[in-house]
C-alpha cells in the first residue's frame, strides 16, 4: 500500500569514522527518538523509512497482520452462501463483497510488509495457527439473513473501528485504511437491505432476520475488543496516535447506531438493558460474555479449526498455480535474456 | 461437504462455544509448504491514471511474478470501480528514492527563496491581470 522499502540512494557518502561506533548508535538513537516524538506532537505521519521505536513497530505489525488475516479468513462464511444466495442479483453482490474483503486483506499485508515482514512469514503464521484473527470470523454462518445481519452488524462494528484508523500515525496503514474504509460502506449498506428485505417478508423471512440479528449482536459488540479497564494496550497505542478513540467508547458509538437503525428495519436489539445516559451522554449495553470472547480467541469457538483448515487447504490447493507462474515467469526472462544476447 | 448442505453449520450447537473441543492444531510442521524454500514474487508498486490528463498516481503495491501478470493483478486489485483508465506496474526494486535521513539538507536549496511564489511580489495588488 505504501512507497515499500525503496532502495534510497544515500545524499553524501559516509563521512569520516569520527568517534567510536556505539556512541554513533547510541546518538543516531537518540535524534530518532527525537524525530519520533515530535511528529507524535504534531499529530503528523510516520513513514516506512523513518526511524521508529522498536515496540512500536511491533505493535503496528500485530495490528495490521492481524487485520489483514481478519479480512482473508472473513471471506469464508459469506463465500459459502454465494452459490446459496436467493438470486442472481444477490449472487453478483455477494461475491463483488467477498472480492473486497480479498482486496483489503491484501492492502493490509502490504501496509505489514513496509515494517519489515514477509508477506510468506505472515500467511505461514495465519494457517499455522499462530496468528490471531478477529474472533467474528469463527460464528457459524447459519441462514441466508446472516448474510443480511453480517453485512449491517458486523461490517458495520468494523466501519466504526476503521474510521478513526485511516487518522493512523503510520503513513501506509492509514492510506490502506481510507481505500478500505471508501470499500466498506456498500458493505454495512447491502446487509441492512437484505435484513429489511427479510423483515418485510413472510412472517417466517422476518423471524429468520430476527434470529440472525439476536445471534451477530453480541460478537458484534465484542468486535471492539475488551472493556477498557482491561485492554492493557490501548493507552500505548492511543498515545502513539494509532488508535484514537478507546473500545468502550466506540462500542457505546455503534450501539446508539444500530438503536436507531434497528428500528428502521422493524426488527429489535436482543438487548433489554441499552439504554441512553443521560448523565455521561453515553449508550449503554447489557453485559457481554467475555469469558467467550476469550475462548473463541484462544482458538476454542465454533469453527476456528473449519476456518484454518479451509484457509490451509486453499492454500495448498493453490501451490500449483503459485509454481507455475513462477516458471513461466522464469522462461520468459530467460528467453528476453537470450534474445537480448543475440541481437 | 455436501453441494447442497449448508457448510457453515458446525459440528457442535449453533452459536455455542464449544469449550470443551481441542485447542486448534498448529499446521503440520513437515508440510512440503512450510519446509521447501518457497520462490518469492518480487514487489511491485503501482501507479494507476484515474481518467485521461491526469497522472498515474501511487495506488499501492503488490506481488507478481511478471510484468503481465502484475498488470492483471492491479487491475482487479486497484480498479474494482472504475478507478483508472490506464496502470503502470514498476519493479520496486528499480525505484530509487531520496534518503530519508538526509531529508533537511537534501531539501535546503528552496528555503528563504519566497521570491520564486507569485505572493512574494505585493507591491502589484490590485492591479488587474496580473
Amino acid at each position: 500500500m505504501a512507497s515499500q522499502n525503496l532502495q534510497s540512494v544515500p545524499d553524501q557518502p559516509a563521512g569520516p569514522g569520527a568517534g567510536d561506533a556505539q556512541d554513533q548508535t547510541a546518538q543516531l538513537e537518540a535524534e530518532g527518538q527525537a524525530y519520533f516524538d515530535r511528529v507524535m506532537a504534531e499529530d503528523s505521519r510516520i513513514e516506512p523509512k523513518d526511524w521508529m521505536p522498536a515496540a512500536y513497530r511491533k505493535t503496528l505489525l500485530r495490528q495490521i497482520s492481524q487485520h489483514a488475516h481478519s479480512e482473508i479468513i472473513g471471506m469464508q462464511p459469506e463465500a459459502n452462501w454465494i452459490s446459496r444466495a436467493p438470486s442472481l442479483k444477490r449472487k453478483a453482490i455477494l461475491m463483488a463483497k467477498v472480492q473486497d474483503e480479498a482486496g483489503h486483506g491484501l492492502y493490509l499485508y502490504s501496509a505489514a510488509e513496509t515494517l519489515g515482514q514477509s508477506r510468506d512469514k505472515m500467511m505461514d503464521d495465519l494457517i499455522a495457527g499462530k496468528a490471531r484473527y478477529s474472533s467474528i470470523f469463527n460464528y457459524p454462518a447459519l441462514t441466508w439473513a446472516d448474510m443480511g445481519a453480517i453485512g449491517w452488524l458486523v461490517d458495520g462494528a468494523a466501519i466504526c473501528n476503521q474510521v478513526p484508523l485511516c487518522r493512523a500515525s503510520y503513513g501506509p496503514y492509514g492510506r490502506a485504511m481510507v481505500r478500505i474504509c471508501k470499500e466498506e460502506s456498500f458493505h454495512q449498506r447491502q446487509g441492512f437491505e437484505i435484513l429489511l428485505e427479510l423483515s418485510n417478508g413472510t412472517p417466517a423471512q422476518k423471524q429468520m432476520a430476527q434470529d440472525a440479528v439476536n445471534r451477530w449482536y453480541a460478537p458484534a459488540l465484542m468486535m471492539f475488543g475488551p472493556p477498557d479497564d482491561d485492554s492493557p494496550n490501548s493507552k500505548q497505542s492511543m498515545a502513539w496516535n494509532i488508535k484514537r478513540f478507546s473500545n468502550d467508547e466506540l462500542r457505546s458509538r455503534f450501539v446508539g447506531m444500530m438503536v436507531e437503525q434497528v428500528r428502521v428495519l422493524g426488527l429489535t436489539l436482543p438487548d433489554s438493558e441499552v439504554r441512553f445516559n443521560e448523565e455521561t451522554k453515553k449508550w449503554e449495553h447489557g453485559p457481554l460474555d467475555w469469558e467467550e470472547f476469550k475462548e473463541v480467541l484462544a482458538g476454542r469457538g465454533p469453527c476456528n479449526a473449519q476456518r484454518l483448515e479451509r484457509r490451509r487447504e486453499a492454500h495448498d490447493d493453490g501451490a500449483w498455480v503459485r509454481e507455475a507462474a513462477a516458471a513461466y515467469a522464469a522462461k520468459q526472462a530467460r528467453k528476453h535474456a537470450e534474445k537480448e544476447f543475440a541481437a | 461437504m455436501s453441494p447442497h448442505g449448508n457448510p457453515e453449520v458446525p459440528a457442535s450447537s449453533a452459536g455455542a462455544v464449544e469449550s470443551t473441543a481441542a485447542k486448534v492444531p498448529a499446521g503440520p510442521e513437515t508440510s512440503s509448504e512450510s519446509s521447501a524454500p518457497r520462490s518469492v514474487w518480487p514487489l511491485w508498486e503501482v501507479f494507476v491514471r484515474s481518467s485521461r490528463g491526469l497522472s498515474h498516481v501511487h495506488a499501492g503495491s503488490l506481488h507478481a511474478p511478471d510484468a503481465a501478470m502484475a498488470l492483471r493483478n492491479a487491475r482487479d486489485l486497484y480498479t474494482r470501480r472504475n478507478e483508472g483508465v490506464s496502470i503502470w506496474v514498476v519493479p520496486a526494486d528499480a525505484i530509487a528514492a531520496s534518503d530519508p535521513d538526509a531529508k533537511g539538507s537534501f531539501f535546503e536549496s528552496p528555503q528563504g527563496k519566497d521570491y520564486r511564489h507569485a505572493t512574494y511580489y505585493t507591491k502589484s495588488e490590485g492591479v488587474k491581470h496580473l
